[in-house]
């Protein structure tokens, strides 16, 4: 076998045995990225001496290569949101969850490519060109977290970690065929990822599998004092309380995420995912949640609103990259903003300012505001009968890459099953749940109430132990790349 | 047609806090530029705000103390603005649930100004201009100093009552503990606005608001030069623009900044980092019974209990630290009118001669407390004791030490004193005789002349007893009265 194949748990337990040495997993990886990278273009950068970790006991994962998703901030380690205008931004500073992932021996193989600012589904809008997806290199990966699934789902790091902050972990790992897990609201400290939307943005895992998940999130999550969202909920628990047992869990159907718009191949490979766990011993049945008809206008109403705030920030005065030939402070300003951003920022850019100015904030925040209640009232309500609900986590497998980025708003609406998990803040995580005739990978999303973390995870775990579907690997897949 | 001034203020105050609002750098005035700085308070790309608890509490204290509703559940919202001084490209502040509203501060002489809202926000950078090299600079290390910012309603009619509204919020500020005030450093800074009409009228003319007044002076000049402007604009017949307009304090004149077409759009909604403050009526209630005794209460107490006069009351409590001070030096013995009468001389005269405030001098109550025991108990004469304090009040030095050193102590001895009486009125029969023509003046000489014989360190209350009864001897004794 080679290592490439093993689970992250797997390939920290031999490292900890002796089995195979740190440096081997470390020259496994930069084979496999060299080799990959011309292909997949996962990373915008890689590190030319990764830091091997100090301590092989520090965790379960020591020693085990991974990843960073170039919007989390690495102190020294230029950090560009896939923009132009952070090009040679290098943090003062480390995120909490990389001070954290190293404190538990992580291996930082570099940073991965993403949609610029997170801002996209396909990986294709970052500067330093797109991500292509491992399983058919002539598709996107998905995004915004692309490179993040691509170099996962290629064999390049064992897991890496994303932000999600309308689907942007799930629905590249479902593109790629990996799984992928956004967290609670709160439970993982935002301190140092670069905000695209503040009251969404949220970090997690894409690996393997739901318990490789399950070993990174024990690591990163937990109260930061450095971050005022983040909860003092228990850390540290995930992995060893999996169960993989779901007799008695009672899972719901949203009959609306199975409608129109949903190709047919996926809602196959849903349905017979909730067959598994219905022969596991769930209760799996159908239920109504019109509330999923609201849910992408508000969804990019208050992303685009945020984010327009978060992103003024970046004018060229302090720190990345600056236009030339400027006359005054306005020409600075907006020289540097219209060349440094690309055109998909700059379009929620316009948006989130109009949705704020005077006059229509009433008519489109503060409505969406209001739906965002609405929808999170919908899912508490939810939660009073079902233990975790179970949907696709986009309406098609993978497109080709360019489909997209003709049509906007097209993408926006192929968001509709993951921004509402946001928008409530509740734990959701994307499973491959099987293949579809081009041999494109599919996801099934588990979604749980606030801070049942566990539960998602668990009823993963269950399904993972019955099904490969999280085994398969892409095609073509050069071995010659491992390590000898 | 007589004309009345409607006047409002909005106030920001620098709060006292060691930390800023969002960080943990310190507060500190000066300091070499950006030393007082982090990833927070200079906007790097990924830092989060954690809301100062320490603020929080000295804003509460604030409210209270002006008689407003304290919110029980507080938002920040973010002011979007592009400026270099400004590093995030928005304010944190709280515009749709401030933490205090609806308050009410007594002016003295029946006048009441009531208080619209209180909110808490951070302040910004300055901008340094290099004229020699054509460069502006932004000094990041005043970014996140706590501000609040009290906004009354339009109850002011004049500048007299805007100054003493100032010196009452001041007072009651630096009571509290909650704000240096500094003008000069720009810890207490103050927008006017102001709009006129005809007396009589209940309608608010068009309003125009003033920036850049550093000084009552400079708030009292401008509120009246811009009262007669709009007056003068009116009577011509033409119209008031409503515009921000700039005090210069050389040209004695404001000039417009920008109008309300040109205003900015600030775009405020509510800061996502920083999750809503919710106060328990427990919180509310140890603060409010940690209020100190405020300038007023003292002054009505120093009345009752001590019989001080009004006028010696309003100089003691004029600063917090003078009348802690007083009130110290009164609970070591010293008679409270005794204790007023140095502290209104000796102390402020010396504070004003060494250009320092109360809180900033080196005495201490035990040594005042010392020096005036020593002038009750006849051992060192009021005058001497002046010497002394001016000697001591720098570096508080001891007393008992300097008036042994100097051989200051009082001569109490009445036989000495007699003696040296006897010499000078043998000495000087035409005064004697003068005093017994009824001529008091000459009794003033004579003491004049035993004083100096002592070397002005004999107890005048002596002096003055011994030199009665000699004079009375002489006259009841002609054979004095025929020698020499």
């Amino acid at each position: 076998m080679e290592l490439y194949e093993l689970s992250a748990l797997e390939l920290g337990k031999q490292i900890r045995a002796g089995v195979v040495t740190q440096d081997e997993a470390i020259a496994a990886s930069a084979a496999r990225i060299a080799a990959a990278q011309p292909d997949n273009n996962a990373f915008v950068t890689v590190a030319d001496a990764p830091a091997p970790a100090a301590a092989l006991d520090a965790s379960p994962l020591a020693g085990v290569p991974m990843a960073y998703k170039d919007n989390i901030c690495t102190r020294g380690v230029r950090t560009t949101c896939a923009s132009k205008i952070l090009g040679d931004f290098a943090p003062c500073y480390d995120a909490t969850v990389a001070q954290r992932l190293s404190a538990a021996g992580a291996v930082s193989m570099g940073k991965l490519n993403m949609d610029e600012f997170a801002m996209g589904s396909t990986s294709e809008t970052s500067f330093y060109g797109p991500v292509r997806n491992p399983w058919d290199l002539t598709r996107a990966p998905g995004g915004s977290s692309g490179g993040a699934a691509a170099a996962v789902a290629a064999g390049e790091v064992w897991y890496a970690i994303g932000s999600d902050t309308g689907g942007s972990i799930r629905q590249p790992a479902a593109y790629c065929g990996v799984t992928g897990m956004k967290p609670t609201y709160g439970t993982v400290s935002r301190y140092g990822l670069i905000a695209y939307a503040s009251s969404l943005d949220q970090m997690g895992p894409i690996a393997r599998s739901a318990a490789d998940c399950a070993a990174v999130l024990d690591l990163i999550q937990g109260k930061d004092p450095r971050d005022g969202t983040s909860l003092d909920a228990p850390a540290g628990r995930l992995l060893s309380s999996l169960t993989g047992n779901v007799r008695g869990r009672k899972i719901g159907l949203p009959v609306d995420c199975f409608g129109e718009g949903l190709d047919s191949e996926v809602r196959a490979a849903v349905l017979a995912a909730a067959d598994v766990l219905r022969a596991q011993g769930a209760v799996v049945e159908e239920f109504a949640l019109p509330v999923m008809a609201y849910v992408v206008p508000a969804y990019y109403i208050i992303a685009c609103a945020e984010a327009s705030s978060n992103l003024s920030r970046f004018d060229g005065v302090k720190y990345g990259w600056r236009a030339e030939g400027y006359e005054d402070l306005g020409e600075l300003y907006r020289k540097t903003r219209t060349e440094g951003f690309g055109a998909e920022v700059k379009r929620r850019i316009l948006l989130g300012t109009f949705v704020l100015s005077s006059g229509y904030y009433d008519a489109y925040y503060k409505k969406a505001l209001q739906v965002k209640a609405v929808i999170k009232g919908a899912f508490d309500e939810a939660f009073q009968r079902y233990d975790l609900l179970l949907t696709p986590v986009s309406p098609t497998t993978a497109p080709r890459l360019g489909e997209s980025l003709s049509d906007p708003l097209k993408m926006y609406l192929s968001d509709i099953y993951t921004v509402s998990v946001n928008l409530a803040g509740l734990p959701g995580l994307s499973m491959p749940c099987g293949l579809d005739s081009n041999g494109l990978p599919i996801g099934a999303q588990l979604i749980g109430p606030a801070l049942g973390d566990l539960a998602v995870l668990d009823a993963a775990h269950a399904y993972q132990q019955e099904t490969d579907w999280h085994k398969r690997r892409p095609g073509g897949m050069s071995k010659g790349g491992d390590a000898q | 047609m007589t004309w009345e001034t409607v006047i409002g203020l909005e106030t920001h105050v620098e709060l006292a806090t060691k930390t800023k609002i969002f960080c943990s750098c310190t507060t500190q005035f000066g300091g070499a530029p950006n030393t007082h700085c982090c990833p927070v308070c200079t906007g790097m790309p990924g830092a989060l705000p954690v809301l100062n608890q320490q603020v929080v509490e000295l804003a509460v204290k604030a409210g209270l103390a002006l008689n407003c509703a304290i919110t029980r559940s507080s938002r920040f919202d973010r002011k979007n603005y592009f400026y270099p001084d400004l590093p995030k490209a928005y304010q944190i502040s709280q515009l749709y649930a401030p933490i205090a509203r609806d308050g009410a501060v007594d002016i003295g002489e029946g006048k009441t100004i009531r208080i619209h809202e209180m909110h808490m926000e951070e302040d910004a950078g300055k901008l340094v201009h290099d004229p020699w090299l054509d460069q502006t600079r932004a000094d990041y290390n005043r970014c996140g100093v706590p501000l609040i910012e009290i906004v009354t309603e339009p109850d002011f009619r004049s500048a007299e009552e805007v100054i003493s509204y100032l010196e009452k919020l001041k007072e009651t500020l630096q009571y509290l503990g909650v704000s240096d005030c500094k003008m000069q450093e720009g810890s207490l800074r103050c927008d006017v606005n102001l709009s006129v009409r005809p007396m009589g009228s209940q309608e608010l003319g068009t309003r125009t608001e003033m920036k850049n007044l550093n000084s009552f002076k400079a708030i009292s000049r401008a509120i009246q030069y811009e009262a007669r402007r709009q007056i003068e604009l009116i009577e011509e017949g033409k119209r008031v623009v409503q515009e921000t307009r700039r005090w210069d304090e050389n040209k004695d004149a404001t000039y417009a900044m920008r109008s309300k077409e040109n205003a900015q759009d600030y775009r405020y909604f509510p800061e996502p980092d920083i999750p809503p403050l919710e106060l328990s009526e427990e919180y509310l209630e140890r603060l409010r019974a940690q209020q100190p005794e405020l300038a007023q209460a003292k002054r009505a107490r120093y009345q009752a209990d001590w019989g001080l006069p009004a006028y010696d009351t309003e100089m003691i409590t004029s600063q917090k630290a003078l009348a802690d001070f007083f009130e110290a030096v009164v609970a070591l013995g010293a008679a409270p009118k005794q204790a007023a009468n140095w502290i209104m001389g000796e102390v402020l005269g010396a504070l004003s001669a060494h250009g320092l405030e109360a809180r900033d001098m080196a005495l201490t109550p035990p040594t005042l407390a010392r020096l005036i025991q020593l002038v009750m108990e006849g051992r060192l004469n009021r005058n001497t004791a002046v010497k002394v304090f001016e000697a001591v009040f720098e570096t508080d030095g001891d007393v008992d030490e300097y008036v042994k050193a100097h051989g200051l102590e009082q001569v109490s001895d009445a036989g000495l004193v007699t003696q040296v009486v006897e010499q000078v009125l043998s000495a000087n029969a035409k005064s004697v005789a003068d005093y017994r023509a009824g001529k008091e003046k000459a009794f003033g000489f004579l003491v004049g002349q035993v004083m100096r014989a002592l070397k002005g360190q004999a107890s005048p209350a002596v002096v003055n007893r011994v030199l009665r009864e000699k004079l009375q001897e002489h006259i009841e004794d002609p054979a004095i009265e025929n020698s020499p």
